[in-house]
């Protein structure tokens, strides 16, 4: 793949590109309370960007100051190189898909289809033929003269979503879009959301809490917490290099120990930790002696009964104290000899009958990894 | 109105139990008479002191005036042959709606208080939407200040205006002191007057319902609709004007109804020039003790009101529902 | 779109409440006048007061009104207790919808036709049986109770809905027969409500003139029927005065209701912080 393409699919690589959405410098305080704390983003057209995060650490506010209904208590952003500090929400080239979906309740479903249009003087025959366009993409056509109240939540979710992408914005926000729906429904909506994406090609922020949502559906995330950025990056960025010990625990499950460098050169480290000594195939820049963290998440730990060949690195010895049966995959917590335990997780392959090296509780068994799971962690 | 209820479970534990011992039966029987109890009591309270008034006004108003007492014919008479007759006087509602003053009482009262049940909603509406829009201790006091006036007389908040608008009261003295009229201006004793009044004491009545209603309104959707390019003013006239119409009916009724039938206000405050067919009924009983008249008039009063009766009543039961 | 006023609600907010509030306060700084004339300042004074003090005939309406009043508001929130379970708890009965509408009717009913009705009734009545011999207390106190009883009917009847029967449940599941249920559980927890109802009759019926002079005798006047005798006429001076004993009397007694409110809010408060921190 040529330099070229890459930029193509990941516009934020290429340094002379210019970006579709800038946040510069927000804060938005509620009395003295800091919702969102001085922020910079930058989002690329096309993009399906998330904003994830635990309730409270600011994601939805800042997804409403860029609708426009919360104006930032200082700092700037644009979309399309068009600065928004004095733009009303209702001119603003935004449109939003509410928690709530927000259906007006006394319309029917093409009626809220056509609101917008009808406020931005869009024709009437012009409203009825885009709206019946956009019901079509949403498979909702056979709907259109049904009550919110009669529909189902799978139903009013893509009404919700109908109603924000009917009138093209340059960019469609939406807050939790699959929150108020079942599980099962939910993983089958997300897919549906990202071709409707790749079909109309608006740019899409999103807002969620969930961080299989954000994998799932996002070309970038940002973590957020206390109102600020942990980290923005691709979801294997994320999930692979966290740079905190925040994101590497927000995301996923991960055990981390607490260490000191032992030997610090350019091609590898070695941490003394509280589940031995640990040997990272990379170079960082850490001094000798510094207080680390390491994260090594449950799947990259192998677990065996029989104890390795030789001796070194990136081994330790435990119990197994609890075994968590999911069906794909069992979680075993090991209790190392020097009392740390340790999450580790293993596909079942072969069905528990049959399984001849069955690991069970109490027993002996020894863990392993390679050189470069571990993550070390300054923070 | 309809039973919406379904069964309650007590029938039904009734019937499992077909043959209980002597002493359970005797216990159940002691269960379900004070039951009885409950109901009769504020039952026949009603049949007899709301609904029999009723029918016998009805039955009055069918009768004919006597010098007597009481001062009205028998619905029911023995006639000399034995037998026993119902006359009915159609008279007294022919009476009323051949005489000028009747009909023009009727239609007077129709107009007042449809234009003060719009006048409430036209000044009772931003209250109740300012309200709404308050921080929520704000609200709070802001709501028992409306509240308030309810716990003190009727009466003399009424007495208030006439000491405000008098020829020599509160209202004159001060225009007349700051010069900008000469001579007062007449607003007592006026149609004017019986507005300012009706308003005055009424308005709470329209506040309280459309706070109510209003207070239920989800917020997202005046951002969504702002967020999908409708001004503020489109945002009320497209949403926040058609869900708040349950409280403008409910608010509006409750004005209406009331004002109708008003007899203190267009007394007081409207004098001998004004026009309304509470005052008129009054007058009718108490100075012409014209009993089938008054009885006539207030049938047809009645029947005015109904239709807005049974209106409230179903947004009531709606509500209800709702919840 | 912030949740805020904008100055044309402030200003409405401000406006609203000067109109209902100022021809109040000047009502009570009028009664404070030296002159006759009402609305000729003629100095400060209390005479209006002590010739209200001194006068026969306004102790006795405070006397008869009180009277009815609190009679009014005993009976009307035990009746209207009693209707309110029985619309709400009792499932289907016979003639229960009959029971709402006349549930409902008295609340939207105009006066005047509430009262000449029931004069009719007491004066049919008494041609009848001869019973009521004379209207005065009883007959008011009667007509009273009729109206008061919906009011708190309603109360009650709200209440129960938002405390549904979970409770009540419970103590059935553990045995209690329902009367005992009645009197243990939905009783103490209705005891707010015939309160706040009791109040509200009270009220009504201090508040009644309408009705009150429909079905009066000869003799028997209630303060509203005092008052509305000489104002009829034109302002008087010594009605100011007895206009502002009365607001005081209900700002007193709002403010005490208030305070006890505040109390019972911050004493649950304080239970319920004991009860999490448990």
């Amino acid at each position: 793949m040529s330099e070229q393409q890459a930029y193509i699919d990941s516009p934020w690589l290429d340094p002379d590109a210019e970006p579709f959405i800038k946040v510069r410098g927000i804060t938005k305080k509620f009395g003295a309370f800091t919702a969102v704390n001085n922020v910079d983003l930058d989002i690329y057209r096309g993009e399906l960007f998330c904003l994830l995060g635990g309730s409270g650490c600011g994601k939805s506010t800042l997804l409403r100051m860029l609708a426009g209904f919360e104006q930032p208590t200082s700092g700037s952003f644009s979309i399309d190189g068009v600065e928004m500090a004095n733009v009303p929400a209702y001119e603003r080239p935004t449109n939003m898909m509410f928690q709530s979906y927000a259906l007006f309740p006394h319309m029917t479903v093409e009626k809220n289809v056509g609101y917008g249009l009808k406020q931005s003087g869009v024709p009437k025959s012009e409203i009825e033929d885009r709206v019946n366009d956009i019901l079509k993409l949403v498979e909702l056509q056979d709907f259109k003269k049904r009550k919110p109240h009669q529909l189902s939540g799978g139903q009013s979710q893509r009404v919700a979503l109908a109603r924000a992408l009917v009138k093209e914005p340059k960019v469609l926000l939406l807050d939790e879009p699959l929150g108020a729906l079942d599980k099962r429904l939910r993983e089958q909506t997300q897919f549906e959301l990202m071709n409707i994406q790749e079909k109309v090609g608006i740019t899409f922020i999103v807002v969620t809490h969930d961080q299989e949502e954000a994998m799932t559906l996002s070309t970038r995330i940002a973590v957020m917490d206390a109102g600020q950025f942990s980290q923005i990056g691709t979801p294997t960025e994320i999930y692979e290099f966290p740079e905190s010990r925040f994101v590497a625990d927000f995301i996923g499950s991960t055990n981390i120990f607490e260490g000191r460098v032992a030997e610090e050169s350019g091609d590898h480290v070695t941490v003394d930790t509280e589940a031995g000594p640990v040997l990272i195939d990379h170079g960082m820049s850490v001094q000798n002696g510094a207080r680390v963290f390491i994260a090594l998440r449950p799947e990259k730990i192998q677990l065996t009964k029989e104890p390795p060949v030789a001796a070194g690195p990136n081994q330790a010895k435990g119990v197994v104290e609890d075994i968590g049966y999911l069906g794909d995959v069992s979680i075993y917590r090991v209790r190392l000899d020097n009392g740390t335990l340790v999450d580790v997780t293993a596909p079942n392959l072969v069905r528990p009958k049959n399984r001849t090296h069955k690991i069970t509780w109490e027993e002996d068994v020894y863990l392993s990894w390679s050189a470069s799971s571990p993550i070390l962690l300054t923070k | 109105m309809t039973d919406t209820m379904r069964d309650s479970p007590v029938p039904e534990v009734d019937k499992a139990l077909e043959n209980p011992p002597l002493g359970a039966r005797i216990s159940r029987k002691i269960q379900s008479s004070w039951k009885s109890v409950v109901v009769f009591l504020p039952y026949s309270w009603l049949l007899i002191f709301f609904l029999l008034p009723f029918v016998i006004v009805a039955k009055i108003s069918v009768a004919e005036a006597l010098i007597a007492s009481p001062p009205f014919s028998s619905l029911l008479e023995w006639t000399d042959e034995g037998i026993l007759t119902i006359r009915v006087v159609i008279d007294n509602f022919l009476y009323i709606f051949q005489d000028d003053l009747y009909v023009t009482t009727y239609l007077n009262s129709i107009k007042i208080s449809s234009i003060s049940t719009l006048l409430c909603l036209l000044i009772g509406y931003p209250i109740a939407y300012g309200i709404v829009r308050s921080p929520p201790t704000t609200k709070n006091m802001l709501l028992f200040m409306i509240i308030l006036p309810f716990w003190t007389s009727f009466l003399l908040r009424v007495y208030a205006w006439m000491g405000l608008l008098a020829d020599q009261g509160t209202i004159n003295n001060l225009l007349i002191d700051l010069g900008v009229i000469e001579t007062p201006i007449r607003m007592l004793y006026s149609e004017f007057a019986v507005y300012v009044g009706i308003v005055y004491t009424y308005l709470p009545f329209m506040i309280l319902p459309l706070y109510a209603n209003m207070e239920k309104l989800d917020n997202t959707l005046n951002e969504a609709a702002a967020d999908l390019g409708a001004k503020p003013t489109s945002i009320f006239f497209t949403v926040t004007l058609p869900l708040t119409m349950p409280g403008i009916v409910a608010g509006g009724l409750l004005v209406f109804i009331p004002a109708t039938g008003e007899f203190v206000i267009p007394d007081l405050l409207g004098g001998g020039n004004v026009l309304m067919i509470g005052r008129l009924l009054y007058n009718e009983f108490h100075a012409n003790h014209d009993w089938p008249v008054a009885a006539a008039v207030a049938i047809a009063l009645l029947v005015l009101l109904v239709a807005p009766m049974m209106l409230y009543q179903h947004y009531q039961a709606k509500e209800a529902e709702a919840r | 779109m912030s949740k805020g006023r904008s100055p044309f609600l402030t200003w409405m907010l401000v406006l609203g409440m000067a109109f209902l509030y100022v021809p109040m306060i000047l009502l009570v700084i009028y009664s404070f006048n030296k002159s006759k004339l009402v609305p000729v300042w003629g100095g400060w004074s209390v005479r209006w007061y002590v010739e209200l003090f001194q006068s026969p005939e306004v102790w006795s309406a405070v006397m008869l009104s009180l009277k009815i009043g609190v009679v009014n508001a005993t009976f009307a929130t035990i009746l209207g207790s009693l209707a309110g379970l029985a619309m709400v708890r009792f499932g289907r009965f016979k003639g229960r919808t009959l029971m709402s509408g006349m549930l409902a009717a008295p609340l939207v009913m105009p006066e005047v036709i509430t009262g000449l009705s029931l004069l009719m009734l007491f004066i049919t009545m008494q041609d009848l049986i001869g019973w009521p011999a004379e209207r005065g207390f009883t007959t008011i106190t009667i007509a009273h109770i009729t109206f008061s009883l919906a009011y708190v009917a309603v109360i009650i009847q709200s209440r129960l809905v938002g405390m549904g029967e979970t409770l009540e449940e419970a103590a059935q599941d553990l045995g209690a027969k329902p009367f005992r249920v009645l009197t243990d559980i939905t009783l103490p927890r209705l005891a707010p409500g015939m309160m706040a109802g009791w109040l509200l009759s009270f009220t009504l019926s201090l508040d009644d003139l309408v009705i009150a002079s429909f079905v009066t005798g000869p003799g028997s006047n209630t303060l509203p029927i005092l008052i509305y005798s000489r104002i009829r006429l034109g302002l008087r001076p010594d009605i100011n005065a007895l206009a502002t004993i009365i607001i005081l009397v209900v700002a007193v007694g709002v403010a005490i209701a208030g305070i006890i409110m505040m109390r019972q809010q911050r004493q649950r408060d304080l239970e319920l912080s004991r009860v999490s921190d448990g």
